[in-house]
């Protein structure tokens, strides 16, 4: 259980801490609010707008963003790039924390979550999208808790069975990334039911495509901006060797980030040509539109490719910040700004306070574990018993 | 379905056709969009 050696002590008592336990108490209170009150009672969902920022930014910006997981581990294990190595477990920790607090944020959203087994043990819909998103899920969650178990193990240690679950990594890694083509993409083809719903710039039959081709995008912009705010706080808790490997991981995923949002903005265009949807680039909503594709896409794609050229990584840096930012604007518009866009504003919907309180929480949760974890295990650091094993 | 578009087939040549065409400019510009991202600095190592 040792950390590197120039490990700083962090004091219990810090402003960081005390905000966090004000978060966890309104959270808890709102917690004891939804389960006993309904979605009535800390929401303004209806009838025309039943998912709110509980999907559209804690399920679909989280799962979005976690994408780090599979791309890295992609990388690194299927593709060989080692020199990324350093990036896997930070990603993978992103990835298994990001997908449970999705899980979490649906137990809020769907509420009864002594049921959320429902849906594979007694009433399967195997016809429906949600379905394949929700078996996904289930699945890539237990995926990514394997990949992630060596660090724990290492932790513990618990050599044996570490050494038994280090065996099956590759195999692992496949299934993340065939489960993770299968759910980023499912999670656009949820919208393909309401084309008349969904502004036409934003609804496309390619959807499923978009979703899974930003979600790569995320993911390695994800891992980036991960990277630059670990190093930020935990540089105590690094290793040489990781720190070495910064500089190169940042040109690398900057780089890969650039051609993948040169193809995304790409496609983009062809669904709007596709459905010569042209003369709507004139009106308010086109406008939004162009800002999302070039504001957040192809300006973003731009900078990556500077920042590699030049060797800029603050560049690359903020880039990655933009386009994570990007892929949440994206996101929300097509759960909520640009969806129900032929209703009058007033019948729109804006989300409760409460509702983002509890968002607020999830999110703090997060990022308490992910504290507690790379504080303690050997996210960042190579554990020295095991160090020939990676 | 658009200005000057009164049957599927009118539809579907203009935007296929536009397609194909952003489909070759496309093509086109990566080609150079990569050497342009493989350009610059070379790494000091």
């Amino acid at each position: 259980m040792s950390a590197p050696a120039n490990s700083v002590k962090r004091p219990i008592l810090s402003i960081g801490n005390a905000i966090t336990g004000i978060i966890f108490l309104i959270g808890f209170w709102l917690t004891y609010l939804r389960f006993t009150g309904g979605l009535a009672a800390v929401t303004n969902l209806d009838h025309n707008n039943p998912w709110g920022i509980w999907i559209g930014f804690d399920l679909l910006c989280g799962v979005a963003l976690a994408a780090g997981g599979y791309t890295t581990a992609a990388a690194v294990e299927i593709f060989g790039m080692k020199k990324y190595h350093a990036a896997l477990r930070p990603a993978i920790l992103t990835g298994f924390l990001g997908y449970s607090m999705v899980v979490l944020a649906l137990i809020y959203d769907v509420g009864r979550p002594w049921r959320l087994p429902y849906p594979f043990f007694v009433s399967q819909g195997v016809t429906s999208v949600m379905f394949e998103v929700g078996a996904c899920v289930l699945l890539y969650l237990t995926v990514l808790f394997l990949e992630f178990s060596p660090i724990a193990l290492e932790w513990l240690g618990a050599k044996r069975l570490r050494r038994v679950i280090v065996r099956l990594t590759l195999l692992l890694t496949i299934l993340g990334v065939v489960l993770s083509t299968l759910h980023q993409s499912s999670l656009g083809a949820l919208f393909l039911i309401a084309p008349s719903k969904l502004h036409p710039l934003w609804y496309s039959p390619y959807l499923p495509i978009f979703f899974f081709v930003s979600s790569i995008a995320a993911g390695l912009s994800m891992v980036i901006f991960e990277g630059t705010l670990a190093h930020r706080n935990f540089a105590d808790k690094m290793d040489q060797h990781h720190k070495q490997a910064a500089d190169g991981i940042v040109i690398g995923f900057g780089k890969a980030a650039s051609m993948v949002l040169a193809a995304y903005f790409t496609i983009k265009v062809f669904g709007v040509a596709l459905d010569n949807n042209w003369h709507l680039l004139a009106t308010s909503y086109g406008l939004w539109f162009l800002v999302e594709i070039l504001g957040f896409i192809l300006i973003p794609c731009l900078l990556f490719a500077i920042g590699v050229r030049e060797h800029n990584l603050r560049l690359i840096r903020w880039t990655a910040f933009v386009t994570v930012i990007g892929i949440v604007v994206n996101r929300l518009n097509i759960v909520w700004l640009c969806f129900n866009w032929r209703l009058p504003w007033d019948e729109r919907y804006l989300p409760h306070w409460m509702e983002i309180a509890i968002s607020i929480f999830v999110i703090t949760v997060g990022l308490t574990i992910y504290r507690l974890i790379v504080t303690r295990m050997p996210v960042f650091y190579e554990h020295p018993e095991f160090r020939e094993t990676h | 379905m658009g200005e000057g578009i009164h049957t599927l087939q009118e539809f579907m040549l203009r935007t296929k056709g536009i397609l194909y065409l952003l489909a070759v400019s496309y093509l086109l510009g990566f080609l150079w969009f990569w050497r342009f991202l493989n350009g610059g600095r070379k790494k000091e190592d």
